[in-house]
């Protein structure tokens, strides 16, 4: 297995995808960054560069090994600690053609952005050292291990049949249960009259570019390989995204009486989380489709559901990323064709309803485990720690109180 | 005629408004501005690097008032500001000469509530 030609291209692919993924953390923090009220961005900016930092050294000396030494069980265990034998050597049993190392940190960039979409739910009230303890904890007890059970070799959803392309239920799922989690635990924001409170809009707009463009390297990225697939994954994102921008802008358009900014760039995104799963298994015109889908779910979720029961998900994080994703998930056993991804399997609309069974059993389990493991994981910190800062320093904002540092001046 | 000036901390201000609207005064004009008084300012950290005697962050919140809504006035300014700590902030409270409400055209204690 040590003499599989390594193929140059592929290789230079999935580097140059890494990187463009490891943009999209950044992208986020401004996306999230422009959302919150300007007394808290710089809160939401460190938090993200603190995801980046934290994991990707958490990445190599376990994350990578808990998340996909081959193995058959709870998570991968340890003996790629380190990066132990992980070498220059490709391992078939997840790319034939690129090396272990370089899958590896393809990977590793996946397990910074999940955690750190986490954010938008308990931003502008977290205490910055609970924050880094619990996306540790996090990291190390859902996302490897679900990450193991759906992509790892010998997990057992992946053994069972369930498709994710690129991280519908890996990621967005559990980043999207996780935030609700995090709203029922750590509760509402204070002296807060209008939610969202976006103070800076135009960055939000800049950080869903970053996100957009990113995603490629996500999604196409996630094919492995420059071939049809890769392809194929590269234009359903580009245009579930834009049907999911439109549909968006459409129905607030038609609800609310004006198009908005705001409205736009949130529908993009939801549809970039809900294609993940299924970009490189259903065709371009099932991603117009599921793009449409996204939108309308996404935006019920959003403008509707979350002010009936009024959990305080600051920046939607469940409402657009954890709907987005298990409607992904679920549109995958609705839309998978074996025409495009020969790969992957036939959905129920191409003559096969048992992978919208399998689909639903995935994306069930991983729910189910995420919001245990996140409930008790908040659980434990708060005894010792603490999850949120005190009253003041909420209201002061968290720049100040807790970073001593403001994002802008009145004057010189 | 009164008009009051206050000079607060900025997170209190959701305080003061929820406790005039409790005295029934609805007519504000708020505004960021920077200052300090005897505490000479904050101390910030830049790369590491310690900073003291900024200016502060403060909301200045000016309300024109009759002379019956003075107290409650300075009452509702007093409950939601005070904390008890340096930095608390200054009412003022000078005689307002004129009032015109630009759409009517209405002088004095007419044009003000």
């Amino acid at each position: 297995m040590n003499n599989l030609p390594i193929n140059t291209v592929d290789t230079a692919f999935v580097l140059l995808s890494a990187a463009l993924v490891m943009l999209m953390t950044p992208g986020l923090a401004l996306f999230y960054g422009g959302m919150v009220r300007k007394k808290n961005i710089l809160s939401v900016l460190i938090q993200c560069f603190a995801a980046m930092c934290v994991l990707n050294v958490w990445w190599i000396l376990i994350g990578y090994s808990l998340s996909f030494c081959p193995a058959k069980g709870f998570w991968g265990g340890l003996d790629w600690m380190g990066l132990k034998g992980v070498g220059y050597a490709a391992l078939p049993d997840y790319s034939s053609t690129i090396p272990n190392r370089v899958f590896m940190i393809f990977q590793g960039m996946f397990a910074v952005i999940t955690p750190a979409l986490i954010i938008g739910a308990f931003a502008e009230r977290m205490k910055f050292s609970a924050y880094i303890i619990f996306t540790l904890l996090w990291a190390t007890f859902v996302y490897a291990p679900v990450c193991h059970w759906v992509w790892g070799s010998g997990g057992w959803l992946k053994q069972m049949g369930v498709l994710d392309f690129a991280g519908g239920i890996v990621v967005h799922a559990t980043a999207g249960v996780a935030a609700l989690i995090t709203t029922i635990v750590i509760g509402k924001r204070k002296n807060l009259f209008h939610s969202p409170a976006p103070h800076n809009l135009p960055l939000v707009v800049l950080g869903t570019g970053l996100l957009w463009f990113g995603w490629f390297g996500f999604n196409a990225g996630s094919a492995l390989a420059v071939n049809a697939v890769a392809v194929n994954a590269f234009i359903t994102t580009n245009t579930a995204a834009a049907a999911a921008g439109l549909s968006w802008v459409l129905l607030e358009w038609i609800r609310n009486g004006r198009p908005t900014v705001f409205g736009i760039v949130t529908g993009c995104v939801a549809g970039l989380a809900t294609i993940t799963p299924g970009a490189g298994y259903v065709s371009v015109g099932s991603s117009v489709i599921i793009g449409i889908f996204a939108s309308i779910l996404c935006f019920i979720a959003v403008a509707i559901i979350k002010p009936r029961y009024g959990y305080d998900d600051s920046l939607d994080v469940f409402g657009v990323h954890g709907v987005g994703g298990i409607l992904g998930v679920i549109c995958v056993g609705l839309f998978a064709s074996k025409a495009v991804n020969p790969g992957g399997a036939d959905g129920l609309f191409y003559g096969n309803p048992k992978l919208l069974v399998t689909q639903l059993t995935g994306v069930l389990a991983a729910v189910l485990y995420t919001a245990a493991v996140t409930f008790v994981i908040y659980k434990l910190i708060n005894v010792f720690l603490g999850v949120r800062i005190g009253e003041q320093d909420e209201s002061i904002g968290l720049d100040l109180a807790q970073h001593r540092e403001n994002a802008y001046t009145l004057l010189e | 005629m009164k008009l009051i000036v206050a000079i607060i901390q900025p997170y209190r201000l959701e305080e003061v408004k929820k406790a005039l609207y409790a005295e029934e005064v609805h007519l504000i004009t708020v505004s960021e501005v920077l200052g300090h008084g005897r505490q000479k300012g904050v101390t910030e950290y830049y790369r590491g690097v310690r900073e003291t005697g900024n200016l502060l962050r403060k909301v200045r919140v000016e309300i024109a008032v009759n002379e019956n809504f003075v107290e409650p006035t300075i009452k509702a300014i007093m409950k939601g500001a005070q904390t008890g700590k340096v930095g608390d902030g200054k009412i003022f409270i000078m005689d307002l000469k004129e009032c015109v409400r630009i759409r009517t055209g209405e002088r004095g204690p007419e044009a003000i509530g």
